[in-house]
Order: structure tokens, then C-alpha cells, then sequence
């Protein structure tokens, strides 16, 4: 049986706020399967995010172990982090993080920037995933020239442009509106289906519903973890009432 | 990440600001203008000196009549004639250093060719006179002994002198009159150009002692022997302050000087003068390209201070790099080029505007300017130096930002 994706083991990490110490996170074991798509659930404030930080590498644990893949990764230095990350995974942020005055096609083309790939390799391959999230006729458009939903979607071609085998998805639909969320979780169920890992943060139980899994965070520790029977949200779109698209 | 698409990541983020890398290329490009044109005025000025001391000859020791000090007051050179002709050839012949010695009796007036007339100096003097100034005849002859002795009606003339009178046609054996006295030209001389004064060598006309004092000058001066001063050249090799000991020794026994009685000429070591002026032309250059490279400098410090801001504007920028897979070393480099890139445009633009602004320099203020590529690439390597150093700071403090840190930066 191959290791799992994912394995934490009494991830631990605190916060030094002057002399207070703030524990984000307080212990967390769990193991992700390659594959999973998996809701990361909770009240604002209870470590999702910290705990998303340090499963994209973002960040050290001040205590625990992290093997992402065969690798352990919790003590790897800034560099050698920055080279994971830029192999294996994809983030998606809530405020979508595009570079302003960039087009679409550049944004996406980003992370290609730093492994060495030719120019015109990284814009046919930036090219082909803004075709993926149906966005081939926006290619030189400004993030400013986009709408919210549409912005989020570049943010998803530029996690995927190195073929990741984990997205990491902290409050992805946070700032969008209820069907344009479903749109892009259907985008990402599309993507779990096509063998990536994903994890997601949201605190809407609508948005959860589309997980294979639920976890729930609570103060720092794993609260709940179940499986959950996910609703397909390209049914759920056909469903919803049309708008004039975008 | 390969250098081209970091450079133009560079240019994308300069754009992106276009006022404000302006702004801060200015003070680059000011820098660099500076620094071209105070090294061109400098090294004008150095080149200005070096061919004064060509056209002087070297080794010149100028002796003028008058005395230094006359009852407590100053009496100024040529106020009395205490010189005299003869005073010259004794110095010629008593004194080893030196190699020759040249009286001359000036004086001013309209030189008359036809239809044609010009106002300038002339001087009475001996074919020594050349020699002493390594002065060669461009067309003609020169005047000699024969000359002398009869007090020829010839003239040696200088080129703005030939040129003032006879255009381009040939001056020689034509006949021009100063003072009505109709004299031949035999010979004209070459080209000076301007002495330590800025006066033009060329204005001049030169003739016979003798012609000067008994055909020209007229009947108050045909029985004296006095003269205004002597140019004299001293051997090469031969030390100049003991030449000028020799000198003055000679001369006051000669003018009959009792111990403790004031000179009644003065000695003037025109080489040595002008070589102080070399020297203090090389200092005044410098200095001129040190003030200029502050102003270098300041631009530097300007670039450093907008990388800085820039660097803080754009926190998440490079917090989203990083999640992404930039390491510190590509941020590092992404911020130098472009803190290089700015000082480079600025530089190239400031190339532009010294090398303008060094001919506008030239023809406004009539200082003479020597543009020269090697302040010219000085310049510009010094702006990269600038870009680097200051650049750097900047650069570095964005490397070593935390990813996290940096992504939730408000
Ligand atoms: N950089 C930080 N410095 C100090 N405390 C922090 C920092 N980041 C998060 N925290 C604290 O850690 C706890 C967990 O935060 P977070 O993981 O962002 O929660 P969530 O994403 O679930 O809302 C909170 O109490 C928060 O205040
Ligand atoms: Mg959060």
C-alpha cells in the first residue's frame, strides 16, 4: 500500500506575541489519502488557516512531524520549501492574490517563472489551463478587468500550471456569490476527479457539501472528521436558476 | 529563474510605476550629466593650461623694467623703462644657462594695408626673439642681422593679423604702413593661439629693434636704448632658480644697485607659473568631478529610498512569489535588477544630457570642454555600482521576508 499524500503527527504551533503565547494549533494527527477532497471546517479563529499554512509549506510547526508524500518536510529549510511548493502544490487564496497590471496569461505562467522553464514553453502551458477553467478568450486581460469569479479561476489555472499533486484552498468561494461559488467548486470536483488532492477551507456548510470528507476544527485541535456523501456541483448548477454569464 | 525574464519582470514593475521610476531615475541621470560635464570642463581647462605651456615654449624667464617697490609704493612693470638692449645681449653672453635672451620695445597701433586696417601690438625685437618663444615662420623668413643693422622697413605678421588684412591671399612682400611708416612683409608667423592671459598670440606684429625705435616709435626714443622687457630661455636641463640667481646678479651690477637697494626690474618665471596652473587646473578637476559624483551619489541614495517603499508596497507580491516557488535568492535578484535596471536607463539618458549639456557649456559659457569616453564610461559604471549598492538593502530585506509573513501583510 502506497503512504498516504498526507501525514501530520501532533502538529503543534504556536504564536509568540511578546510575552503571551498563542497556541493556533494544539496537536494535530491526521493522514490524507492521494485523492481525497477534503473540507477543512470551523469557527473563525479554531487554526484552519494556520493549519493550511503549514500543509502548503507555508510555514514551520513549532512541534510535530509532516510527511508530505515520502518526505519529511517540517524541517526543511526556506529554499527547499520554496521548491515543494512550487513542485507539488497549488494554492488557491480567498482574495484570489493576482498580481495587479499582469494579464492573465502571466499570472498564470508565474510559478513557472521560478523553475526554469523557456518562455515559450511557460505561455503554452499557462495557455492550456486558462483554457481548462474556460477562460482561452481572457488570456491578456488584467485581473481588474475581470470579474470576481472569473479572477478565481485564473488563481486555479496558476495552481495548477505545475501539475500539483495537492490544492490547497483556503476560503476559496469567501468572496464570491452563491451560484459563481458553486461554479467553482464544480471546477474543483472536476479536478479531484482527474486524480489531484484538494483540500478546502470554508465555513459554509453548502460549500462543504461538495467534500468527500469533513473535518472540523475547534481551539486548535481536530474536533470531527467523517465522510461525507458529496453532492455533485455540476448537477447543483444546472439546477440553480441561470444568470446571464459573465 | 533565467536573466531575461527576470529583466523583464524588472521593466513590467518599472512600467507599472512610470512617474515614479522617472523621478527616480532623475536623480541618476542628473548624477551622471553632472559628472561628464565637470570632468569636460575640467579636462578643458587642464587641456587649455597644457597647450599654454606648449605655445609659451618651456624654459621662459621674463625680465620686465620697473621696480617692485619705489619709495613704499608699487610702481608697476613697465612704468620706467630701467631695462636696456644692451642688458639683454649681456645676459645672452655672461650668463651659462642661458640659451638666449630677446629684448623687445612694444607698442600699439593701426596696421594699414590698402583698404584694409587693423589695430594691434607690435614689437621691436631681435631675431633671437623666435627662438626663445620656439616660434617657426609658416610662410616666409625671419628677420636677421642684415635687418638689424640697416633698421629694415620689414615686418614679421601673425595670422590673425594675416588674416584680418589679407583674407586668404598671400601676405608676403606685400607693404603695410604703421604709424605711416610703409614696411615690407618677409615672413608670417605660425599659430599660437591664446596665452595664459586669453589674449590671441596671433594679434602681432613683429619688426627690427632697430625699425621700431628709430623708423616707427619715433625721435624720442631713436637715441635711447631701453627696453620694456627680456624674454629669455634657459638651457635645457639647466636649473631654473639658479638661472634666475645668475640672473639677477648680473643685472644689478650692471644697473650699478648698491647691497640693500631694491631691484629696479622684476624676474618672472613664466614656465614655473604656468605650471603652478597646471597643477592647481589637475586639483580644480578633481574636485569638480568629486562634488559631481555626490550629486551621483544622492541619486543612489534616491534609488534605494523607492526600493525601499517599493519593497513594503509590494509585501504580498512577494509573499505570492514565494507560495509559489520563489526562493530568496530570486527575489534578491529580482530587486537588484531592478534597482539596476533604473540606474542603467538613468545612466544612458545621463550620457545624453552631460554630453549636451558639456557642448551648451562650451558655447554659452565659452569654456573650452573635453568630452572623454573614458568619464563617459566611468559615469555609467559608476551609476551600475550605484544601482547595486543601494539597491541591494532593498533587495535583501525583501529576500529574507517570511512567506506567510509576507502573503498576510495588510
Ligand atoms: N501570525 C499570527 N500571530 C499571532 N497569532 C496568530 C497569527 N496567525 C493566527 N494567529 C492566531 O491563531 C489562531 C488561529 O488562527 P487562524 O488559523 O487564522 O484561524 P482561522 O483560519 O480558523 O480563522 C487565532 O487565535 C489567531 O488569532
Ligand atoms: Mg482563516
Amino acid at each position: 500500500m502506497p503512504a498516504p499524500l498526507i501525514r501530520t503527527d501532533a502538529l503543534v504551533k504556536q504564536y509568540h506575541l511578546g510575552a503571551n503565547v498563542v497556541a493556533a494549533l494544539r496537536g494535530v494527527s491526521i493522514t490524507i489519502e492521494a485523492g481525497e477532497f477534503v473540507a477543512v471546517m470551523g469557527p473563525s479563529g479554531s487554526g484552519k488557516s494556520t493549519f493550511m499554512n503549514l500543509l502548503g509549506c507555508l510555514d514551520h510547526p513549532s512541534s510535530g512531524e509532516y510527511h508530505l508524500g515520502e518526505q519529511e518536510v517540517s524541517r526543511l529549510s526556506g529554499d527547499q520549501l520554496a521548491v515543494v511548493r512550487n513542485q507539488k502544490i497549488g494554492f488557491v487564496f480567498q482574495h484570489f492574490n493576482l498580481l495587479p497590471r499582469t494579464s492573465a496569461l502571466d499570472n498564470v505562467a508565474l510559478p513557472l517563472l521560478y523553475n526554469g522553464t523557456l518562455t515559450a514553453e511557460r505561455h503554452s502551458r499557462a495557455a492550456k489551463r486558462l483554457a481548462q477553467v474556460g477562460l482561452a478568450d481572457r488570456m491578456d486581460h488584467h485581473p481588474a478587468q475581470l470579474s470576481g469569479g472569473q479572477q478565481q479561476r485564473v488563481a486555479i489555472a496558476r495552481a495548477l500550471v505545475n501539475d500539483p499533486m495537492l490544492v490547497l484552498a483556503d476560503e476559496p468561494t469567501g468572496a464570491l456569490d452563491s451560484r459563481t461559488s458553486v461554479e467553482i467548486m464544480a471546477l474543483l470536483q472536476t479536478l479531484n476527479r482527474a486524480g489531484i488532492t484538494i483540500v478546502v477551507v470554508t465555513h459554509e456548510h453548502d460549500v462543504a457539501s461538495f467534500a468527500g470528507r469533513i473535518i472540523l476544527f475547534r481551539d486548535g485541535v481536530l474536533l470531527d472528521d467523517r465522510v461525507n456523501t458529496a453532492k455533485d456541483a455540476g448537477a447543483e448548477l444546472a439546477r440553480l436558476p441561470a444568470v446571464s454569464p459573465a | 529563474m533565467n536573466f531575461l525574464a527576470t529583466l523583464r519582470v524588472a521593466l513590467n514593475a518599472l512600467r507599472v510605476n512610470k512617474l515614479r521610476s522617472a523621478l527616480t531615475m532623475l536623480g541618476i541621470i542628473i548624477g551622471v550629466a553632472a559628472v561628464i560635464v565637470m570632468i569636460a570642463v575640467g579636462q578643458g581647462a587642464q587641456a587649455r593650461v597644457a597647450e599654454q605651456i606648449r605655445s609659451l615654449g618651456s624654459n621662459i624667464i621674463i625680465v620686465l623694467s620697473g621696480s617692485v617697490l619705489s619709495g613704499g609704493a608699487r610702481g608697476g612693470s613697465g612704468t620706467q623703462q630701467t631695462l636696456s638692449e644692451d642688458d639683454a645681449y649681456a645676459l645672452a653672453r655672461e650668463v651659462d644657462e642661458i640659451q638666449g635672451a630677446a629684448p623687445s620695445l612694444r607698442g600699439t597701433g593701426q596696421v594699414v594695408a590698402g583698404n584694409a586696417n587693423w589695430s594691434t601690438s607690435f614689437y621691436g625685437t631681435t631675431p633671437d626673439y623666435l627662438e626663445v618663444r620656439e616660434w617657426p615662420i609658416a610662410e616666409g623668413r625671419g628677420f636677421e642681422s642684415t635687418d638689424m643693422n640697416s633698421a629694415a622697413k620689414v615686418v614679421l605678421i601673425g595670422q590673425t593679423v594675416a588674416k584680418n588684412l589679407f583674407g586668404d591671399s598671400s601676405p608676403l612682400d606685400q607693404v603695410v604702413r604703421i604709424r605711416k611708416v610703409p614696411l615690407t612683409i618677409i615672413g608670417v608667423l605660425d599659430r599660437k593661439g591664446q596665452n595664459m592671459m586669453g589674449q590671441d598670440q596671433d594679434d602681432v606684429v613683429l619688426m627690427p629693434i632697430s625699425t621700431a625705435r628709430k623708423r616707427v616709435l619715433g625721435a624720442s626714443l631713436a637715441k635711447s636704448r631701453n627696453v620694456g622687457s627680456v624674454m629669455v630661455k634657459v638651457r635645457q636641463g639647466a636649473d631654473m632658480s639658479e638661472a634666475e640667481q645668475h640672473m639677477k646678479e648680473l643685472l644689478r651690477q650692471r644697473h650699478h644697485l648698491q647691497a640693500g637697494q631694491d631691484d629696479d626690474f622684476y624676474v618672472r618665471n613664466l614656465s614655473e607659473i604656468l605650471e603652478a596652473q597646471e597643477a592647481s587646473s589637475k586639483v580644480l578637476a578633481l574636485l569638480l568631478a568629486a562634488v559631481a559624483s555626490v550629486s551621483l551619489l544622492v541619486g543612489g541614495i534616491g534609488i534605494m529610498n523607492i526600493m525601499l517603499v517599493s519593497v513594503t508596497e509590494r509585501t504580498r507580491e512577494i509573499g505570492l512569489r514565494m507560495a509559489v516557488g520563489a526562493r530568496s535568492k530570486d527575489i534578491l535578484t529580482q530587486f537588484l535588477v531592478e534597482a539596476v535596471t533604473l540606474s542603467l536607463i538613468g545612466g544612458l539618458l545621463g550620457i545624453l544630457l552631460g554630453v549636451g549639456g558639456s557642448l551648451l557649456v562650451g558655447h554659452l559659457a565659452g569654456w573650452r570642454t573635453e568630452l572623454s569616453i573614458i568619464a563617459i564610461v566611468l559615469a555609467v559604471g559608476f551609476a551600475a555600482i550605484v544601482g547595486i549598492f543601494f539597491g541591494y538593502y532593498p533587495a535583501r530585506k525583501a529576500s529574507l521576508l517570511l512567506p506567510i509573513e509576507a502573503l498576510r501583510y495588510e
